[in-house]
C-alpha cells in the first residue's frame, strides 16, 4: 500500500524540507512586518494620548489655581473631566462601593468595556 | 399486484440490502463512527455546534449513497469527482450539481466555492477583540511561531507518501483553525476534506488535553509561577485601523489570503467601528449560526464510505496529532526564549495559545498558569498569540495555496 503512496509522490522530501522552511518564514516575516507597523502605530497614539494627558493635567492646574484664587465662582461642574472619564454619574441613595459595583455587573453583562459606557445616574429602586 | 414482487421490489430499493452487497457493509461502519462522534459531540460537548453538523452529514451520506447507482442519495461523490475531472464533459459545472445532485451536494457548493469558511471567518471577526494584540505586538511572534506544526506535519505527510497538494491540507491541521483547514483543503485536496475536517475539529476540541502534558514538559515551575504585567489600553481609533492595515499588508504580501484575511477583518472592522452594530450583530449571531449549519452538514457528506474508510484517513489522525503537538511546542519554545531576553516578565505558556481555537488555547494558558499561580490572570495575555494565530494561520494557508495552486 504505501509503495503504491510513494510512487504518487510528486514532491521529494528535501523540497518538501526547502518548501516548509521558506513557509514557516514567510509566516514570520509576514507577521514580524506586522508587528512593526503596530508598534509605530501604538508608538504614536501612546504619545497623542500622553499629550492629551499632559493638556488635561494643566487644565486641571488651570482650575485648582482659580479655584484658589476665587473658590465661590468656580464649582465641581465647570472642571474638567478626568482624563479617560465619561463625566459624572449622579447617585440618588446609593453608596459609592454599590454604585461601582452596578456598573462592573452592567458593563459585563453588556460584554462592553466600562470606559466605553455612559452613565447618568443610579437610583435605588424601594 | 404481485405481493412477492412488491416486497422483492421494496427489499432491492431499500438501503437494508445495499449493506449486504459490494462494500456496503463500510457504510455500516461509517454509521457507526457517526454515531460515535454524535456521542462526543452531544454528551462529551467536543466543538459540539460544528461535530454534531459534522456527524449527522455523515449518517446522511452513509445511509443514502452506496455507489453511482444511488440515485436518491443527498451527496454525490461521483458527481464531485467529475466536477474535478478535466476530461468529463461536468468539468467545473456546478450546473450538473444542481441538475443531478442531492441536497448536500448543493450545499456543499458553498464550501466548494469558500464561502462558508470565509463567511465562518467574518463572523469570527466580529466576535473577536483584537486589543490584546494591539497592546503586545510582541504576540505576534508567538502566533507565528506556533505554525510550526503546520509545516512540520506537511514534510510528515511528504514522507508518508502524500501528494504536494495533500500534505499542504493535512499540515494547516496544525494551524488548529477548522475554516482555514476546510478552504485551503476545497482548494488543494477536495477529496480528503472528511478525514481533514473531523482530524481538525476533534482535535480543537481536545486542546484542554493535548496542550497541558506538554506546557508542564517543556516549562518549569518557576516559568509557569510569572505573573505578567497588565497591558496597556487600547483606543478605539486604533481598534478601528487595526483591521484595515492587517488586511492592507496580508493580502498585499499573501493576495491568496484575501478571502479569509478580508473576510475576517471586514467583521472585525463592522465590530469596532461603531456605527454597523446591526451588521456586526447579525454576522456574529445570525450569519455565523446559518454558515455553521450548511457547513457541518456539507462536510460530514463528504465522509461516503468508499473514500473515507481507508489507511489515509489514519494517516491524517496521526499527522494531525502531530501537527497540534508541534504547533504547542513551536509556540511554548518561542515563549521560552521571550521569557529569557524579557529577563523574566513573560510567562512562557501564553506561547501555546499561538495556535488559533480561539478562545479555548488562552483558556487552557489561563489555566495551567492558574495551577501554578492562583493569583495568576494570564487569559487576557495569551489571547494577544491566540488572535495573531488565526492571522499566522492564514498566511500559512495563504502561502501554501500560492505554492500548490
Amino acid at each position: 500500500m504505501l509503495d503504491r503512496f510513494y510512487m504518487l509522490r510528486d514532491l521529494s522530501i528535501g523540497e518538501a524540507a526547502g518548501t516548509a522552511i521558506f513557509g514557516y518564514c514567510v509566516v514570520f516575516f509576514g507577521l514580524i512586518l506586522l508587528m512593526i507597523v503596530l508598534y509605530c502605530t501604538g508608538a504614536y497614539f501612546k504619545s497623542k494620548d500622553e499629550k492629551a494627558a499632559a493638556e488635561a493635567k494643566a487644565a486641571l492646574e488651570n482650575v485648582a489655581k482659580e479655584v484658589e484664587a476665587n473658590p465661590l465662582t468656580v464649582t465641581p461642574a465647570d472642571a474638567p473631566k478626568a482624563p479617560g472619564s465619561a463625566g459624572h454619574v449622579k447617585l440618588h441613595g446609593v453608596p459609592d462601593k454599590e454604585a461601582a459595583m452596578i456598573m462592573a455587573i452592567v458593563a459585563d453583562q453588556m460584554k462592553k468595556p466600562i470606559n466605553e459606557l455612559h452613565f447618568i445616574s443610579i437610583k435605588e429602586v424601594k | 399486484m404481485d405481493v412477492i414482487e412488491t416486497l422483492k421490489t421494496l427489499w432491492q430499493d431499500s438501503g437494508f440490502q445495499s449493506f449486504f452487497v459490494d462494500g456496503g457493509w463500510k457504510n455500516l461502519i461509517m454509521i457507526i463512527i457517526s454515531c460515535v462522534l454524535l456521542y462526543l459531540g452531544i454528551k462529551k460537548k467536543f466543538e459540539p455546534l460544528l461535530l454534531v453538523g459534522i456527524a449527522f452529514g455523515c449518517l446522511l451520506v452513509n445511509l443514502s449513497y452506496f455507489g453511482p447507482e444511488s440515485s436518491d442519495a443527498l451527496y454525490h461523490p461521483d458527481l464531485w469527482s467529475n466536477f474535478l475531472d478535466p476530461n468529463h464533459a461536468d468539468y467545473h459545472s456546478y450546473g450538473a450539481i444542481m441538475a443531478h445532485g442531492g441536497l448536500l451536494d448543493i450545499l456543499y457548493i458553498g464550501v466548494k466555492a469558500g464561502i462558508y469558511p470565509s463567511l465562518i471567518f467574518m463572523g469570527v471577526g466580529a466576535m473577536t477583540d483584537f486589543g490584546p494584540l494591539i497592546s503586545n505586538p510582541k504576540s505576534l511572534l508567538l502566533g507565528a511561531a506556533a505554525q510550526m506544526g503546520v509545516f512540520l506535519a506537511f514534510i510528515g505527510a511528504v514522507c508518508l507518501g502524500f501528494t504536494g497538494e495533500e500534505a499542504a491540507s493535512i499540515g494547516i491541521i496544525g494551524g488548529a483553525d477548522g475554516p482555514t483547514a476546510i478552504f485551503l483543503t476545497t482548494r488543494l485536496a477536495p477529496h480528503l476534506l472528511g478525514p481533514i475536517a473531523i482530524a481538525a475539529y476533534s482535535y480543537m476540541a481536545l486542546i484542554p488535553m493535548i496542550q497541558p502534558p506538554l506546557m508542564n514538559l517543556l516549562t518549569t515551575e518557576k516559568e509557569r509561577k510569572v505573573k505578567m504585567e497588565q497591558n496597556r489600553t487600547v483606543s478605539k481609533t486604533e481598534k478601528i485601523i487595526f483591521p484595515i492595515i492587517v488586511a492592507m499588508f496580508v493580502i498585499l504580501l499573501l493576495p491568496s489570503t484575501a478571502p479569509l484575511v478580508g473576510c475576517l477583518m471586514l467583521g472585525n472592522l463592522w465590530r469596532e467601528c461603531g456605527v454597523t452594530e446591526r451588521l456586526s450583530d447579525t454576522v456574529q449571531n445570525a450569519l455565523m449560526n446559518i454558515v455553521t449549519v450548511f457547513l457541518g452538514i456539507s462536510v460530514g457528506a463528504t465522509t461516503a464510505a468508499n473514500s473515507f474508510l481507508n489507511l489515509k484517513t489514519l494517516m491524517i489522525i496521526v499527522l494531525g496529532l502531530t501537527a497540534f503537538a508541534f504547533s504547542t511546542i513551536g509556540g511554548l519554545l518561542v515563549g521560552k526564549i521571550m521569557y529569557k531576553l524579557s529577563g523574566g516578565k513573560i510567562n512562557p505558556l501564553i506561547g501555546s495559545a499561538g495556535v488559533s481555537a480561539v478562545p479555548m488555547a488562552a483558556r487552557v494558558s489561563q489555566t495551567v498558569g492558574q495551577k501554578a499561580n492562583p493569583s495568576n490572570f494570564l487569559l487576557m495575555h495569551a489571547m494577544g498569540p491566540n488572535v495573531a494565530g488565526v492571522i499566522g494561520s492564514a498566511i500559512a494557508a495563504g502561502f501554501l495555496l500560492a505554492v500548490f495552486k
